[in-house]
């Protein structure tokens, strides 16, 4: 990465509100020249609205909007050296893909654009559907065109809008893997605009987790998915386990909390809530980091690890892993994902068990806010933008 | 059996069939009687075979200078409402304003009235203001009724376009001014022809309003009319066919034109 | 900007504005609509409220009108030519009802069942509108002269006894009677049935038939259930513009009818032409127009479209 801040995108207190509804509370966000920056929400949380924002597609109702050291805010979308992939693509229907391409080049004045367009179409492996017409094209093809029409404009920023959505799951893959090689070819400032946890991992350098009009959570993907902060983090990026517990003492860097008669440790680093002692806390653990052994043989189990007992209800096996449901005195359904490496016969539904797991990989949430926050059918998913 | 369940299977394609033949027959009449060559005033019987109609279309006076007022008629008021229709047809779909209810029922308000009850207020606003009833108040009438056909045509076309395509190409530096002529006229363009071809064939084939609001210039139409109650020469029934012919054609070589175009892209 | 061959320079954008942030052409819309609205208003609103105000006139032609809010007009007008409403209604009402049901076929035929065909029909639906209506309403005349073989057919079949039993014809002519007048509305605004009606079925999903014949229902309960229901938008503007125009007709009453098919067209008409009686003419004008409002409203109100346009 350089030390070039030109491609820096920076927001600053900008906000955006229809009549009484707010789609996207005062922001501060900086995106660094050269990253890859995925915003990551359910539909209608105002991710595509911040984007919006940046293109210039969308004014916004307070705030600025930086790029590199110049203020953008007033600049209608013609004058800003950024450039789109729309969602489903948005390619002329009337030009062919030469023409296409060619439109930001010739809109700029530029006269010979031949040579241009066609190394850009070579690039993106279209060179022979140049005379063809976009709805003769697929839908990975027609992405590709719509990257290639962005990118020959060598925009500051490249804003893509669920630039993936309308492929299939293959497809998907493949152009995600595509779409990180050509950003780190070409260097330019990616903000991407998602849904799909899965694909905003693989792909972001950086991601910022946003619900209800506000960024919850910022950072690395491994960040975000190991320390979430927030319940909707912990269950928007994948799966989470919660246990109400109370805040029982402290040792060391640790905290020791009572939930339903047992002990658990809670590195106090990895505790985003509150700690006073009686204080409650959300204690948080990923389904894949538990192992379950049958409890007749927890006495095998090395001391130092968290444990809980239960009972399964249900197991389904799924390749890779077993997924199993277990009912325990302080957290019904229990979710817990076993590498099917050495399968021990004895855990099927209705079997006694100890769930056990290392405390570093506990982590706390403030115990005031909804479990269900962030999981498929909650009101956060559900809520429908107004765009 | 097999008969009666290939019956039922069809009855839908032999009613509209029927239908289609109810719609045409007419058609059918005025092209058989274009060379017919009648007895006395009237072309309502059918006498002998003639082709003498169809070598001297104008051979009956005033006929074809009829047909001319009409076409310049029609090409203006076309162009008029097609260019206001149009304006106020993105207006609707592309801006919010207030008054737009009110606008609404403006342009719906002359589809869902008798043309006898505009073409009457029509003619008492004209007699009020003492104007010359003529070429111009016809051309006057036509462009307020062919208005909101255009309207409703070219608002379908613009409401089914995807308003990313005008962001996509302002994202792309081209200027509002840019963005209409290069992406958005284009597209809506299929619409606006539409709007343009109903206009066309409402204008020219417009009689009631023409009627009162005419004076002494005679439309086709009115010629008719007129031929009506005096006596109705074969010409008019040349013109019909022919009209009836140069508009199928130039449909089917419109389509064939647009076919060729895409398979060549193709 | 300047033109280069290689990689175009970065955008310069010029200095921001200051604030107040930029107002996107707010007046926009206002411009747009300014022509043609005003155009409007002047030759379609205005008329109105001139013709409102000639209704309650007196006075005579040699001696210019006033306005001596003469309501008489409206009753005088309406005691003497309320059987020419009613035909209106009737005839109108009757073409309409002809228009739907041999309209239906044909829209779902082009919709459904034509092919390659659909364009084809399309034009031959459409193009007779180039061969002026009052031609083609005059070929009717020779379509169903007496003794022809239209007429010889429906004696034939008794047709003429049914119809002359309800007293759409007389003897054995068809021409100059009810029947005439209304066979004449129904051919032409016939498209005007059809087009909508089309319009509407053709956005139905065709899958909707193959669920609903999955889900036990027999093809006449898929029409009843499924087809019809979806094309209600298509049912209620085609009523509409078959109705209204065909209430306010006299071209085919005048060329097919006789002096007892006069609708009311027909005397407004010659109210306003002939006899140049204006303020009875614009009375029964302005009856016509409001019969025809409310009509319509409470149409689309029960209907449940609101949206026609």
């Amino acid at each position: 990465m350089t030390n070039d801040t030109s491609g820096d995108v920076r927001l600053s207190g900008i906000s955006k509100t229809y009549g009484s509804f707010t789609a996207v509370h005062p922001l501060d966000l900086t995106v660094p020249q050269g990253s890859f920056f995925a915003l990551l929400g359910a539909s209608g949380c105002g991710k595509t609205t911040t984007l919006r924002m940046i293109a210039g597609l969308e004014e916004p109702s307070s705030g600025t909007v930086h790029l590199g050291e110049q203020d953008v805010t007033a600049l209608p979308p013609y004058k800003r050296p950024v450039n789109t992939v729309f969602q489903s693509y948005a390619l002329f229907p009337h030009l062919d893909i030469f023409e296409n391409v060619a439109f930001g080049l010739r809109r700029r004045g530029i006269k010979s654009v031949k040579k241009q367009v066609e190394d850009m179409l070579d690039l993106v492996q279209l060179g022979e559907q140049a005379r063809k017409k976009p709805h003769q094209l697929s839908g990975g093809q027609q992405q590709r065109v719509a990257v290639a029409r962005a990118l020959i404009n060598h925009p500051k920023v490249l804003l893509l809008d669920e630039p993936l959505g309308a492929l299939d799951l293959k497809l998907r893959r493949q152009m995600q893997l595509e779409l990180k090689r050509i950003q780190t070819e070409v260097g330019i400032t990616f903000v991407h605009v998602t849904h799909d946890q899965e694909e905003a991992m693989t792909m972001a350098d950086t991601v910022a987790v946003m619900n209800a009009g506000r960024v919850e959570q910022l950072g690395s993907p491994t960040d975000l998915y190991e320390n979430p902060r927030t319940t909707f983090v912990a269950n928007f990026l994948g799966t989470s386990n919660f246990i109400e517990a109370e805040v029982d003492s402290k040792s060391g860097d640790d905290i020791v909390l009572k939930a339903g008669g047992g002990k658990l440790v809670l590195p106090e680093a990895r505790c985003s809530a509150p700690t006073a002692t009686g204080g409650k806390v959300l204690v948080g653990v990923r389904p894949e980091k538990i192992s379950l052994t049958p409890a007749d043989d927890a006495g095998d189990i090395p001391e130092g690890r968290n444990r809980i007992t239960g009972k399964i209800a249900d197991s389904s096996f799924i390749g890779v892993s077993t997924q199993y449901v277990v009912d325990s005195p302080v957290c019904s359904e229990f979710e817990v994902y076993a590498q099917n490496i050495d399968r021990d016969a004895r855990l099927v539904p209705g079997a006694e068990v100890v769930l056990h797991w290392n405390p570093a990989h506990t982590f706390g949430l403030d115990a005031a806010q909804s479990l269900l926050a962030g999981t498929t059918g909650s009101a956060g998913i559900q809520e429908e933008a107004a765009v | 059996m097999t008969f009666v369940n290939w019956l039922k299977r069809n009855l839908v394609v032999i009613a509209g069939l029927l239908t289609l033949a109810y719609l045409l027959l007419p058609n059918v009449v005025v092209t058989v009687f274009s060379f017919n060559k009648p007895k006395g005033r009237f072309n309502y019987e059918w006498q002998e075979f003639s082709t003498a109609a169809w070598q001297d279309p104008c051979g009956v006076s005033d006929l074809c200078g009829s047909l001319s007022v009409s076409l310049q008629i029609a090409f203006w008021a076309t162009l008029g409402a097609t260019l206001l229709g149009t304006m106020i047809a993105f207006a609707l779909v592309r801006y919010r304003f207030r008054a737009r209810g009110a606008v609404n029922s403006l342009i719906f308000l002359p589809m869902a009235m008798p043309e006898v009850v505009m073409a009457a207020s029509l003619l008492t606003l004209f007699l009020n203001m003492g104007a010359q009833l003529g070429f111009w108040t016809i051309l006057i009438a036509h462009i307020m009724f062919c208005l909101s056909f255009v309207v409703t045509a070219v608002k379908a076309r613009v409401m089914s376009m995807d308003p990313r395509l005008e962001q996509a190409a302002q994202d792309l530096y081209a200027g509002p001014f840019q963005t209409f002529v290069r992406v958005t006229l284009p597209i809506a363009a299929p619409g606006i022809a539409a709007g343009a071809m109903l206009a066309f064939a409402l204008s020219f084939d417009d009689f009631i309003i023409t009627n009162f609001n005419a004076g002494s210039t005679v439309t086709f139409p009115m010629f008719v009319w007129g031929s009506a109650q005096r006596g109705t020469p074969v010409q008019i029934n040349v013109i019909g066919t022919a009209m009836f012919v140069v508009a199928v054609l130039f449909v089917l070589a419109s389509m064939a034109i647009s076919n060729r175009r895409n398979k060549q892209k193709a | 900007m300047a033109t280069l061959t290689e990689a175009p320079p970065p955008l310069t954008p010029t200095a921001p504005e200051k604030k107040p942030p930029r107002k996107r052409g707010r007046l926009v819309p206002y411009w747009l609509l300014l022509p043609g609205i005003l155009w409007l208003l002047v030759f379609f609103a205005l008329p109105m409220i001139y013709q409102a105000s000639t209704s309650v006139q007196t006075g005579s032609l040699e001696e210019g009108y006033k306005v001596t809010w003469h309501f008489a007009t409206y009753w005088d007008a309406l005691s003497e030519y309320y059987p020419q409403f009613l035909r209106s209604v009737l005839y109108a009402g009757s073409a309409t009802i002809l228009c739907l049901i041999l309209g239906y076929p044909l829209a779902y035929l082009i919709a459904f069942r034509a092919g390659r065909w659909k364009n084809l029909i399309m034009i031959l639906v459409i193009a007779p509108f180039f061969t002026s209506f009052l031609i083609r309403t005059l070929a009717w005349k020779t379509i169903l002269a007496d003794g022809g073989p239209v007429v010889g057919a429906l004696n034939t079949l008794h047709v003429l006894d049914v119809t002359s039993w309800l007293g759409m014809t007389s003897g054995d002519r068809v021409l100059a009677t009810p029947l005439a007048v209304v066979c004449g509305l129904t051919y032409n605004f016939l498209p005007f049935m059809v087009l909508p009606l089309y319009t509407s079925l053709e956005r139905i999903d065709g899958r909707l038939h193959e669920a609903a014949g999955d889900l036990y229902a027999k093809p006449i309960t898929t029409f009843r259930k499924v087809t019809f229901p979806l094309s209600m938008p298509g049912v209620v503007s085609g009523t509409l513009l078959t109705f209204i125009p065909a209430a306010g007709d006299y071209v085919n009453a005048d060329l097919l009818g006789s002096t007892d098919t006069r609708m009311v067209g027909n005397v407004i008409q010659t109210q306003f032409l002939r006899i140049l009686d204006y303020p009875t003419a614009a009375a029964l004008s302005f009856i016509l127009m409001a019969a025809i409002l409310v009509m319509v409203t409470v149409y689309i109100r029960r209907s449940g479209t609101e949206d026609l346009v």
